[in-house]
């Protein structure tokens, strides 16, 4: 079997800063880490998988995003394959979906592709079902544990706004995942990061997909942002430091002053 | 939904359609038509009852291409965030996510949508595509006035459907809300309970005054965790992001994971001990204070004002 896991070098920290003279997100200087969903898809993939099968991470990013791809081999992943060009540069969801399956078709066969639901930076949650879409393979999102594997079907448990189901799908299918509250990140212990070296981790840019050229990037998008902006602060509010029972007389007439009950 | 697409409706001088996808599904479209829905597209089939991706996706990108809508709106839900994409990448359309607030400039929709938690917007156009296509937090658009006898023009959609050629399918379902207990998703008022409340016995005084404001309960990542609360109660960036009318925050201190989830809402009201919790620089009235004694004085204050 082959898996393929899409993975996002995202901020480590979502409080990041609007250059004012570009009005662009100041991306430079940052840290980043690999996005939090995709590490969660890919240990359910690393669960699934036996010896004989293989795991390829997959990025669109610039070179620095070599790095979140080595933490995927320190993981577990066999293989990584970083798509970094300028031509990709700009991409929305729909250009990014796009470059992925160009990827894929170029690897040839999978049996299952991986995604994180969404990123904690854009949080569009539409890059997996775009993908599946263009791949033109069933879709399962929001996930939360892959339960079952055998032969060509699997069971997963998703989440839905009322609760969760349960999901029998045929393969190849596209898995979208999101931890439950009880995750947490693996850490690769130090032999593994250095046994990530020896693993294969490729760079491609846009000549080794070809296709046209306007298909990629932000030429391949179909929104375009054309302002960022902070969000209006909120107002000062009212802190109240007083007995219980005055406290609570006091928020209800302010409440009533300014109508809000 | 509706109220947010006649407002758009009426600046382009442009009909407002619903679609439905179900089965049992024609008892909607009284609701629809009161809230102001022109013509509704109907996709009936007992195959239906079960969401399907590609099903859904097949038979509303066939309604799109008959009849060509300038703006196609989908709820922010998880089904709203699984269908939109999909429709929009086997047609080639533009999408922005989760929108926030929708307007028309020169001609063409304007979509804001919050990007790094909530911490920064961002204005999107879809230049070329059309329909132009948003999900957005319908909570967050202002209710349509609803009107009686307004009758919709109901237009049946040919449906079908082989459940054999189904590649996915729902084995079981399971509700971890409480019927008659209102959602996060749809409510006007949510009380949420963290870390502070300390047990799963004490969350019953923030259930009490969700009673009494016919609120929702909503927890934060900790209260969740800690099993006092299920997962379609969390609020936060790994949970629902909500935006309601009053939000109150009893014993969660705030931290960013949480405050992107429910800084959209309207009036934040905190309850916490620790006067530095990062809570309160959000919040448009704070009490520091135990909520253990605070909530109770306050339910009952409020049911008094009741009667």
């Amino acid at each position: 079997m082959r898996f393929i896991v899409c993975v996002k070098e995202v901020p480590e920290s979502i409080d990041v800063k609007i250059d004012l003279k570009t009005n662009k997100l100041q991306e430079e200087g940052i840290s980043t880490t690999l996005n939090p969903f995709d590490q969660f898809i890919l240990e359910e993939a690393l669960k699934l998988k036996k010896d004989e099968d293989e795991i390829i991470a997959i990025s669109v990013g610039t070179p620095q995003t070599k790095m979140v791809l080595m933490k995927c081999l320190a993981l577990g992943a066999d293989k990584a394959i970083l798509l970094s060009d300028n031509v990709f540069m700009g991409s929305d969801s729909f250009a990014t979906a796009y470059t992925l399956s160009k990827v894929i078709n170029k690897i040839g066969d999978f049996n299952i592709i991986f995604c994180g639901q969404q990123t904690v930076d854009g949080n569009t949650a539409q890059v997996g079902p775009e993908l599946a879409a263009q791949l033109k393979i069933p879709q399962v999102t929001y996930v939360e544990s892959v339960d079952k594997f055998e032969g060509q079907k699997l069971v997963v448990k998703s989440q839905t706004d009322e609760g969760f189901k349960i999901v029998e799908s045929q393969i190849p299918v596209l898995l979208a995942g999101i931890p439950p509250s009880s995750f947490t990140p693996s850490l690769p212990p130090l032999r593994n990061i250095i046994a990530a070296q020896n693993k294969p981790c490729i760079i491609w840019n846009f000549e080794d997909l070809g296709g046209p050229k306007d298909k990629y990037g932000s030429a391949g998008s179909l929104i375009q942002i054309i302002k960022v902006y902070y969000p209006p602060p909120r107002k000062k509010g009212i802190v109240i430091v007083e007995e219980p029972t005055t406290a609570v007389e006091k928020l209800i007439e302010l409440l009533n002053k300014d109508k809000v009950i | 939904m509706l109220g947010k697409a006649k407002e758009l409706a009426n600046e382009l001088k442009q009909d407002i359609c619903a679609v439905i996808i179900g089965s049992e599904i024609r008892k909607f479209c009284n609701v629809l038509s009161t809230f102001g829905a022109n013509k509704i597209f109907i996709a009936e089939d007992d195959a239906l009852k079960e969401y399907n991706t590609e099903i859904y996706t097949s038979i509303l990108t066939r309604i799109i291409l008959k009849h060509k809508p300038n703006i196609l709106l989908f709820p922010a839900t998880k089904i709203g965030r699984d269908l939109a994409p999909r429709v929009a990448s086997t047609l080639k359309l533009g999408l922005a996510a989760d929108c926030v607030k929708l307007v028309i400039q020169d001609g063409k929709l304007l979509m804001t949508r919050p990007v790094y938690g909530d911490n920064i917007l961002a204005d999107i156009i879809c230049p070329n595509t059309r329909p132009q296509m948003a999900t957005i937090r319908a909570k967050m658009m202002k209710k349509a006035e609803p009107k009686q006898n307004e009758s919709a023009e109901v237009i049946k959609e040919p449906v079908n459907v082989n459940v054999d050629s189904f590649k996915t399918i729902v084995k079981e379902k399971k509700k971890t809300s409480i019927p008659g207990v209102k959602s996060i998703d749809e409510a006007d008022i949510i009380i949420s309970g963290g870390r502070g409340v300390g047990s799963k016995e004490t969350f019953k005084i923030i259930e009490e005054l969700s009673d009494v404001l016919n609120a929702a309960v909503g927890a934060s990542r900790a209260a969740v965790e800690a099993g006092w609360k299920p997962k379609s109660c969390q609020i936060g960036q790994s949970g629902t992001t909500v935006s309601p009318k009053i939000y109150i925050a009893c014993g969660i201190s705030g931290t960013t994971q949480h405050l992107v989830g429910m800084k959209g809402s309207e009036v934040i009201i905190a309850i916490n001990k620790d006067p530095e919790a990062p809570i309160f620089e959000v919040a448009n009235y704070g009490i520091i204070g135990d909520l253990k004694e605070i909530v109770p004085l306050l339910t009952k204050a409020l049911k008094e004002k009741k009667i």
